[in-house]
């Protein structure tokens, strides 16, 4: 336990000429221990998310990247069984013990799904309700806003003239990217992506790629992949999880170039060569 | 060849039911007919329901299916959002509520209507009235309308309740715009099943709304319902049988009527939240 702890840390120097990748800490996570049940799946996970930045979270199946990403918008409340310690330290608050308003805390803490899951209503109303259960009340503000999140997804183009028709209708694609808008409709401080790609086909998966590269900077995403292709082609830091005794557990964090090109830890090495993946 | 049998036997199946359906149907449409004028529906019985019409028994049927309605709906849509969206799936209260909502739903419908007596006629002292009768009617329709509705809400997908949190959704809004419309099928299944199962009900009537087949003066006044009325002509009058059929042939438009308009009201009410995909 404690020679992970002392290589939870490998960062180094910022790539130069990337002046989104200010490496200051957005969200702090010391000690994260998240279980269900009398089960523990993720144990004393420590890393800090920078601001600004893509951290890309790697990991094979059922090692509690999930659970960790649910932890941090407080999702996991929601889960009867879960359970949750460590702390979470985001603008002076430690989210799992300081009282927080989760519904407020959540619009600054947006999610993406595995699974596009837009919500059985117009293209329009599915970025509308999220505004107006935030208080929205003018109706030219919401305009300008639905407007500008979906230009920023690149769907304004491809649904302008059907907004008021079924979201169900749109391609997978369409409609991951309009979960997408819905999150960014919010003006999120932080982005939290759970396999946003994997249930698309190669050329969807593509484009939500791009957008995902178009994000950073402006808003801090922390991103699970399975394609480590991916990965490495977004990202600006990275973790490895990985299961030792069916628990969960960071084995290495730092930049992703390092990590994917000099990892200090042989099971990730092993991991990213594909011999144990 | 064995699958040829096969379905030629699922052929003749739906044949049969078909075919006395239309042979049911077509009785009561011929027989009642014959009896049926538009008079029918607006003058007071006559001679024991032999002469005259049934405008006090139509009138006593809306009012008792109102009263059941307006009790039985908001209350059952309210237990089956519990059941299915707060109550946990091991706690033992929603458990017992389900199974006991199971065992009523089996109950014959004469056991409810010695409850109904007992306790609305004569504990609460509302006697033989269209109150009794109605709230009787709405204990009778409950267990199904929730299980109904309940299993409805319970199909929906999880993946809108987690993307409604993650935007920092109320469960309130969630259930509200998102899960109720999405349930709307069953929802109408309920409520259609409910009117049919109220319209229809004799045993639970006796002894609660009566049989005086005066035109009521307030909800306290016994009133005979429909059923009942076709009951007691077949059964207890001779010569009645022509406006048994008329009456038959009025309670079965009856239904098929209120049916469409509850799917209608119930459509254009969510049409305004959902866009049908
Ligand atoms: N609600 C829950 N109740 C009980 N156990 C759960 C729950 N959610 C997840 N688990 C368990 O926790 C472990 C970690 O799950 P998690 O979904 O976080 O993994 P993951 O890394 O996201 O996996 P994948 O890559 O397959 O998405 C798994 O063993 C899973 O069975
Ligand atoms: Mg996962």
């Amino acid at each position: 336990m404690n020679r992970l702890k002392e290589r939870s840390y490998t960062l180094g120097e910022i790539e130069q000429g990337k002046p989104c990748c200010v490496p200051q800490p957005h969200l702090q996570i010391q000690d994260l221990t998240v279980g269900y049940g009398a089960k523990t799946v993720l144990s004393q996970v420590s890393l800090d998310i920078y601001q600004g930045c893509i951290t890309a979270l790697i990991g094979p199946s059922g090692c509690g990247k999930t659970s960790f990403l649910s932890s941090l918008n407080r999702l996991s409340d929601h889960h009867a069984d879960a359970h949750v310690s460590g702390k979470i330290l985001f603008d002076g608050q430690d989210l799992l013990h300081d009282p927080v308003d989760t519904l407020k805390l959540r619009r600054r803490i947006g999610m993406i799904f595995q699974k596009p899951n837009p919500f059985p209503l117009s293209i329009w109303r599915n970025l509308e309700l999220p505004l107006k259960e935030h208080g929205v009340r003018d109706r030219n503000v919401r305009h300008h806003k639905i407007e500008q999140a979906l230009k920023d997804v690149g769907l304004w183009d491809e649904v302008s003239d059907r907004l008021h028709s079924s979201a169900m209708a749109l391609s997978g694609g369409q409609q991951q990217r309009l979960c997408i808008a819905r999150a960014l409709v919010l003006e999120p401080e932080i982005l939290l992506m759970d396999e946003p790609c994997s249930a698309l086909d190669p050329i969807a998966s593509a484009v939500v790629e791009e957008l995902i590269l178009r994000l950073r900077g402006r808003y801090t995403v922390v991103i699970v992949t399975h394609n480590l292709a991916q990965a490495r082609r977004v990202a600006n830091y990275a973790g490895f999880f990985w299961m030792t005794e069916r628990v969960g557990q960071l084995v290495e964090f730092g930049q992703c170039q390092h990590l994917f090109e000099a990892p200090t830890h042989a099971l990730t090495a092993a991991y990213i060569s594909g011999a144990r993946g | 060849m064995a699958e040829r049998i096969f379905s030629w036997l699922i052929m003749v199946c739906a044949l049969l039911v078909v075919a006395a359906l239309l042979w049911v149907l077509s009785d009561v449409v011929l027989q009642g007919a014959a009896h049926f004028s538009w008079q029918f529906l607006f003058d007071a019985p006559t001679d024991a329901g032999r002469g005259g019409g049934i405008a006090p028994i139509l009138v006593s049927t809306l009012w008792l299916l109102l009263i059941a309605l307006t009790v039985a709906l908001p209350l059952g849509l309210g237990v089956a959002i519990w059941l299915s969206e707060f109550a946990s799936s091991n706690s033992r209260f929603a458990n017992s509520t389900g199974i006991t909502l199971d065992i009523l739903a089996g109950v014959p419908s004469i056991v409810y209507g010695l409850f109904g007596n007992a306790f609305f006629s004569i504990y609460l002292g509302l006697g033989f009235s269209l109150l009794s009768g109605g709230l009787t009617l709405a204990c009778m329709i409950l267990p199904v309308f929730v299980r109904t509705c309940e299993v409805g809400l319970r199909t929906v997908s999880n993946d809108w309740r987690r993307g409604a949190l993650a935007l920092g959704m109320t469960r309130s809004t969630a259930i509200w715009h998102i899960l109720l419309p999405a349930a709307r099928p069953a929802i109408v299944a309920g409520l259609i099943l409910s009117i049919g199962r109220a319209t229809a009900e004799t045993a639970a009537l006796l002894f609660t709304s009566g049989y005086v087949d005066r035109m009521p003066g307030s909800l306290l006044d016994s009133g005979r319902a429909l059923a009942v009325h076709i009951y007691d002509l077949a059964m207890n009058v001779t010569g009645g049988d022509g406006a048994a059929y008329a009456s038959a042939l009025v309670l079965v438009t009856l239904i098929i009527v209120l049916n469409t308009l509850a799917q209608s009201l119930v459509d254009s009410w969510f049409k305004r939240r959902l866009v049908l995909a």
